[in-house]
């Protein structure tokens, strides 16, 4: 029986010494990325290339669920606030939770379920398939051709997701309150346009969008470039990619909007 | 995919970014987008404004006529200016009353325009002399109070 405690209380330690140098592996490999992706800034096209698959290719799927998000908030919020009788104020509540919390932590979720999983299966593949040590063999480093342009197109097109998925939410909202159910268009605006800090709500919720597309795209190439080059390995690292990018966008959030929006109100 | 095709969508996408961000912070946080040709500004000195916020609705008759611009606080007279800018296509007579009044119970704070009977009408830069401070709750039962107490000392 004792044996068992002790190689129980073992297995925590191991773990926790696992992780703690999975974690400072990944801190490594993100400041070798950082410093070698002077080529891919220099080589803009690569970056495009990369802009294309994971910007682009997710618009879809960003605007559409921020018009669904935006269309419940607004049918949701106008049931509760006419209660009260102030469903003028469903403008307000729409575009601040869209633009302080939902745009940027939702579109950074659908992020790293769309391009995150996909960053992490191409580069994981490509380690499996040994092109990753082919090109280590031409001379080509692999970090600074293959990750660092997928690193800066998931950094680029992060804040312009998370602002699509903001307007099209407000849209969504005012198609439902203003012209479906027939909330005054003037007091959903002037009420919004009050309520809503440029300073304070708007640069707030880009700053967080940034962030968030550094963890996810910096997650997303870790994992794909830490993967085992197995097809096992590869499909572990993919569901790893986005369970820990989910978890870190919800921690990250909670962390930044402690720091944003004390005691503003 | 060919080389243009994938520069034009890239393009597309990030005009488009920058356009949802335009958006943001012109339609939605609305900075600085007020055209002040066709407005025109009136002061008026209040003695006390409550909650009342730069950016609140000037009302008359409880249609929105215009916004509050400004906030000072004056150490000459010792109360507040306040600064509205109404559409020049509402004109109010030189004695119209200003009084900050709240929408509904727990609302945000407005200046509401009573028109006066005067033939002159308030122009650009003019002073609103007529106004009311907005109720504050403690002086309200602070009054009933002290009304109370000196009834009792009467009787």
């Amino acid at each position: 029986m004792p044996n068992r405690i002790v190689s129980n209380i073992q297995n925590i330690g191991h773990r926790v010494i696992e992780s703690v140098w999975r974690l400072g592996v990944a801190s490594r490999f993100f400041i070798l990325v950082l410093l070698k992706s002077g080529t891919s800034l220099r080589r803009f096209n690569l970056v495009i290339r990369e802009l294309y698959f994971t910007g682009v290719l997710s618009l879809i799927i960003i605007v559409v669920s921020g018009l669904f998000v935006g269309m419940v908030l607004g049918l949701q919020g106008y049931e509760t606030l006419q209660k009260y009788g102030s469903e003028s104020a469903v403008g307000t509540l729409v575009a601040l939770s869209l633009v302080r919390e939902l745009g940027p932590v939702v579109a950074a979720l659908l992020f790293a379920s769309r391009a995150g999983s996909a960053i992490t299966a191409e580069i994981g593949l490509m380690k499996a398939t040994e092109q990753l040590a082919a090109m280590g063999m031409m001379a080509v480093d692999p970090i600074a051709r293959v990750v660092a342009p997928r690193f800066w197109a998931g950094v680029i097109s992060m804040p312009f997701l998370a602002a699509i998925f903001s307007v099209m939410g407000v849209f969504g909202g005012y198609l439902v309150t203003v012209v479906f159910i027939g909330v005054d268009e003037g007091s959903f605006w002037s009420q919004m346009q009050s309520a809503v800090d440029f300073r304070f709500d708007i640069l707030n919720g880009f700053i967080k969008s940034c962030f968030f597309g550094v963890a996810v795209t910096a997650i997303a190439v870790f994992e794909g470039y830490d993967a085992p080059p197995t097809a096992e390995g590869v499909s572990g690292a993919t569901t790893r990619t986005v369970v820990t990018s989910s978890l870190v966008i919800l921690g990250l959030d909670f962390i930044l909007t402690a720091f944003m929006f004390r005691g503003v109100g | 995919m060919q080389r243009t095709t994938m520069d034009l969508w890239v393009g597309l996408f990030v005009v488009t970014g920058v356009i949802a961000l335009m958006i943001l912070s012109l339609k939605v946080g609305n900075l600085n987008v007020y055209n002040p040709s066709q407005s025109y500004v009136i002061t008026g000195n209040f003695e006390n404004i409550g909650g009342l916020k730069v950016r609140a609705p000037v009302k008359g008759a409880g249609v929105v006529v215009g916004r509050v611009t400004d906030i000072q606080f004056s150490t000459q007279t010792y109360d507040a200016i306040v600064t509205m800018s109404l559409d020049s296509r509402f004109t109010f007579p030189k004695d119209t009353f200003a009084s900050i009044l709240t929408s509904g119970l727990l609302g945000e704070q407005y200046i509401g325009l009573a028109a006066g009977g005067d033939d002159v009408m308030l122009k650009d830069g003019d002073k609103v002399m007529k106004t009311n401070s907005a109720m504050v709750l403690e002086e309200l039962i602070g009054r009933f109070l002290f009304d109370k107490a000196a009834k009792d000392d009467s009787l």
